[in-house]
């Protein structure tokens, strides 16, 4: 079981509160994300779950446990850090059996653990070699297995991607979502990279300055972010946000159109502008489009490969049903 | 960084670094040879370097006229165990100011280092007192905690040096792990900070073995170390230079041995922390 309720948590270091009063529920199995730029308090928010840092005010409970003053040890949980932080002087195999010797595990019962650990992870060559002797993914697996081989009732990833390459970090991506397929534990996942939240997420809480801006599923907040904040953060390449009169047209302070929800023409379309950089990759292209009089630039994303290049004027038609509206406020008009 | 050096210079270098090593290393020489001299010749006008009859009855005599073992041992009891308590008490110490630093950590580190700054004579005649109410004074348990209390605030700035260099989420980590504090700083932070640690009881365990001061003053004949044996030898009666240096000799080997076999160790960690 890991159902994990925060309730009205606070955070200041100092005098600065870099959590305001915060509710948060993640339901026991769900894999949540925190995503958020850089300094949005989402790895602060997730110390507080591990116990890492003390809360300044509020409760955490851990199915239904209140854990608040509980020290990390004993609530239950398991991290995996973004440094990986194997302990450099133990073997593979006592990094991973670490949290069970902790536990007081007799050693058959360890054995066995360990063993089946380095099997899901493909780790059996590995388990007499020092963390120092291995690469950076195969150091992310010994991680994982630390954590998984304790049974936790939550798992706390906080960036544990972000020190791989480009290609791994798809691999290991996949790894992370079967893994919670299988073991169906609740898991809370720190990143700022939205293609991680969007493809990773049962539910994205979505941070800015510790305030949550939204919480929802990734299609939810995909079609319906609550705010600007939301909107531009969510999506790759970002949502264009168009003011002005053809905002004022549509009764709103500022109207968001996606890239996918533009289609482009050489003759015909509302708007019109001249392409400056066109990314062309194959599968699909990226058009960036100066000159529109609507915004500075529109990104457009077009199926496939389409032939236009940089000079080029081109006509541009978005997709009324799905253009988002904002208030003044930036908040999202239903 | 490639520079050329050319042979020459490379000599000139060599001949100059045995020059400066040799300088620094001469008065021990000089101890260990008048160590095999007879007590005239010791004295000659001019000094003998090598052109002397070796002889062992200095060290004979030495041996024969107070106890050498039983000093060594008072030695090895008050520097090992003076060294053994430091580090115990350090250990937590350094680990709570390295990484659970207060608003005040800095301040307390330059306070202990102070403690350094002052004339050691300074505090002679509290702790004379204190000894004497305690009854401490000529007790090697008296020598040990005065010699801990001495040489702390190295120990303590060693390994805070040391333990800065471990990143705090291996230490995270283990709490995560399920490890409550002692097995966080046995199994986790002890272990890693080994290397600081070695050279920090080799450091201490140097200071300690060649401190007089206090081992002067607060021993008689009991607890005794080997400070206190080559200081007998210098009486007012009269200066006996070859069994002084028999005596010196004596008292130094030990620790040069153990400096000779742990130099790397030692090097390693007085230039620990310069280059990252």
């Amino acid at each position: 079981m890991g159902r994990i309720v925060l309730d009205k948590v606070t955070k200041s270091f100092g005098d600065v509160q870099v959590i305001p009063p915060l509710d948060l529920t993640i339901e026991d199995g769900e894999f949540t994300v925190f995503v958020g730029p850089s300094g949005c308090g989402k790895s602060t928010l997730l110390r507080l779950i591990a116990g890492l840092e003390d809360v300044s005010t509020g409760q955490i409970r851990i199915d239904r446990q209140d854990a608040t003053m509980v020290p990390p040890a004993k609530r239950g949980l398991a991290m995996v850090f973004q440094s990986y932080a194997l302990y450099p002087h133990m073997s593979v195999r006592k990094n991973i059996a670490f949290p069970l010797r902790m536990a007081k595990l007799d050693q058959a019962e360890i054995d066995r653990r360990v063993t089946g650990a380095a099997e899901v992870l493909n780790l059996t060559d590995y388990l007499d070699r020092r963390p120092g002797q291995l690469s950076g993914g195969q150091r992310q697996r010994v991680a994982i297995g630390r954590a998984i081989v304790r049974e936790p009732a939550a798992f706390l990833f906080d960036e544990p991607l972000s020190n791989l390459d480009a290609a791994l970090r798809v691999g290991m991506r996949l790894e992370i979502s079967e893994l919670h397929e299988r073991l169906k534990t609740t898991m809370i996942y720190v990143t700022h990279d939205q293609v991680e939240a969007m493809t990773m997420a049962d539910k994205i809480v979505v941070l800015r300055a510790g305030n949550i801006e939204q919480v929802g599923s990734p299609l939810e907040l995909y079609r319906e972010p609550r705010n600007l904040f939301v909107a531009g953060f969510i999506g790759s390449p970002r949502m264009n946000f168009i003011e002005g009169p053809e905002a004022a047209k549509l009764g709103a302070k500022t109207i968001g159109i996606r890239p996918e929800h533009i289609t482009v023409s050489d003759s015909e379309g509302p708007w019109s502008g001249v392409v400056s950089v066109s990314e062309h990759l194959g599968s699909d292209t990226y058009f960036h489009v100066h000159d529109t009089g609507l915004a500075e630039t529109i990104t457009v994303r077009a199926d496939g490969e389409v032939g236009f290049r940089h000079g080029d004027r081109i006509h541009l038609t978005p997709r009324m049903d799905v253009m988002q509206r904002f208030d003044a406020e930036g908040l999202r008009i239903a | 960084m490639a520079r050329a050096v050319t042979p020459q210079r490379k000599v000139i270098n060599t001949a100059l670094a045995w020059g400066v090593g040799l300088l620094i290393f001469f008065p021990i020489l000089w101890t260990i040879l008048t160590s095999f001299k007879t007590e005239a010749q010791a004295i000659a006008d001019p000094p003998l370097f090598l052109n002397f009859d070796w002889t062992l009855e200095n060290y004979a005599i030495v041996q024969e006229r107070s106890d050498y073992m039983r000093f060594l041992w008072n030695s090895v009891i008050i520097a090992g165990g003076s060294t053994l308590l430091g580090i115990v008490i350090a250990v937590p110490a350094a680990w709570s100011m390295a990484f659970v630093p207060g608003r005040w950590t800095k301040d307390i580190l330059l306070w202990m280092l102070s403690t350094k700054m002052l004339p050691a004579v300074g505090v002679l005649y509290p702790i004379y007192l204190i000894f004497i109410k305690l009854g401490l004074l000529d007790s090697r348990g008296g020598l040990v905690v005065v010699l801990m209390l001495i040489n702390l605030p190295i120990i303590v700035w060693m390994l805070y040096t040391y333990f800065k260099e471990i990143p705090g989420e291996i230490l995270e980590a283990a709490r995560m792990d399920g490890a409550g504090l002692r097995e966080e700083l046995l199994y986790v932070l002890t272990p890693m900070a080994i290397p600081g640690i070695a050279s920090t009881v080799l450091l201490n365990i140097i200071l300690a073995w060649n401190e007089a001061f206090w081992t002067l003053n607060l021993t008689a004949a009991k607890a005794a170390p080997l400070t206190a044996f080559i200081a007998s030898y210098s009486s007012p009666e009269g200066l006996f230079y070859a069994k002084l240096s028999a005596a010196s000799t004596m008292a130094i080997a030990p620790i040069l041995i153990l400096g000779w076999f742990s130099q790397k160790q030692l090097v390693r960690g007085l230039t620990f922390g310069a280059v990252k």
